[in-house]
């Protein structure tokens, strides 16, 4: 599979087709990273990973290729907007996605670039392989999972599984998050609806500072805020 | 097909996704550099499935199973980002230093008259909780990590 490696400079159809997609995957990765607005960044990913799913096509790992497009393009990225919704973020353009390290981030990126792109291209110059199309297909794919990989794949259906319930058992809040908040939210409810973040400095430095505060942001924070405490609380 | 065009696609992915992972601030895009990271790898093992022409296919079956790891890690992700915001009210990674070890004792210090500003006055309304934010974080923003969240949470 090693000898007799084509020249690169004439590329096959096929080729040609998997570096389109893949510029189409790393412009799009590369928009995720650096749009200003977080539904975009959702969207690019859409177009991400469907450019991705093109080039398991390519590669012909069909039915890697359409598991890709359901469980990713399907639910994950729902998933990932369904978050950005009910954590309220700004829908139009917000300046502070990015944190303060982004240059240190960027060069970190670029050397990690660098040094995967090189030991790759170093490391598998000669590696070619024809691309036989059906040896990717749901038969074959199943036989090997229901053949060989069985163990594994019931194993991972467990951790699905537990991975589910405890999704459901964080995001409750009247089993999990119930009795810590009940703790600070009692005597203030309010607190809970803007700034919760006002209430842990009064569990760490509680003698001083609960009786004085807690009076002060409850008078705030009905003034100023519209939506009612119980309804951030069951959100 | 070349093996060298799948391994640098993927070689690119995964740096975009570790320049997301560390430059981004939102915990959902940090989630979403991650999802990028783990597509790199899953690329990497489909080529290299084919490359090898395993007759078990353990590469694709593999991708199979991370892709399923990935769906996991993301609702239980979710559900964390979503009881963090519950709880904060912010979802943005830099001010989330609960964790964080207070940095000296002069920010303890430091830390009782910033509350002696802010009880006098339950008279204002909004601008009170304003009002004290600059002076805490001029002082020190080592040991309370939550002062600037909550700048934020009144933005």
């Amino acid at each position: 599979m090693t000898e007799a490696v084509p020249s690169y400079l004439s590329p096959t159809g096929q080729e040609i087709v998997f570096l389109l997609l893949g510029a189409v995957a790393v412009g799009s990765a590369l928009l995720v990273v650096t749009t200003k607005q977080l539904v975009h960044a959702a969207l690019w990913l859409v177009v991400c990973f469907g450019a991705l799913a093109g080039g398991y096509l390519v590669l012909t790992a069909e039915f890697v290729a359409w598991v890709q497009v359901l469980i990713y393009v399907g639910a994950v990225v729902v998933l990932m907007l369904f978050g950005i919704m009910l954590t309220r973020a700004p829908i139009g353009r917000s300046a502070d996605l990015d944190s303060g390290n982004r240059l240190i981030a960027a060069v970190v990126a670029i050397a990690t670039a660098a040094i995967l792109v090189t030991v790759v291209i170093d490391g598998f110059r000669t590696a070619y392989t024809p691309l036989i199309p059906g040896s990717g297909a749901a038969k074959e794919l199943g036989a090997s999972v229901f053949a060989t990989w069985v163990l594994p794949f019931e194993a991972l259906s467990v951790l699905l599984l537990a991975a589910l319930i405890g999704a459901i058992v964080i995001s409750r809040t009247d089993i999990s998050a119930g009795s810590p908040t009940d703790q600070n939210g009692s005597p203030s409810p309010s607190p809970d609806e803007t700034r919760t973040t006002a209430h842990p400095p009064p569990q760490g430095t509680d003698g001083t500072r609960a009786p004085g505060g807690s009076p002060d942001k409850t008078a705030s924070d009905t003034a100023d805020d519209s939506r009612p405490p119980d309804q951030s609380g069951g959100n | 097909m070349h093996i060298v065009y799948p391994a640098v696609v993927s070689a690119l992915l995964f740096s975009i996704g570790v320049y997301g992972v560390l430059a981004r601030r939102n915990t959902i895009l940090v989630l979403m550099s991650v999802e990028l990271m783990l597509n790199a790898v899953n690329l990497n093992l489909v080529a290299f499935d084919v490359w090898l022409g395993d007759r078990l296919h353990s590469g694709q079956v593999l991708t199979l199973f991370v892709i399923v790891i990935a769906a996991a890690e993301v609702g239980l992700g979710l559900a964390i980002v979503l009881a963090l915001y519950r709880n904060r009210r912010t979802v943005d990674i830099d001010h989330l230093r609960a964790l964080a070890e207070p940095t000296s004792p002069t920010a303890l210090e430091s830390s009782q008259p910033r509350i002696e500003i802010r009880t006098p006055d339950p008279v204002h309304n909004g601008p009170a909780l304003f009002v004290p934010e600059p002076i805490a974080a001029q002082d020190n923003g080592g040991r309370e990590g939550e002062q600037p969240v909550k700048r934020d949470g009144t933005r």
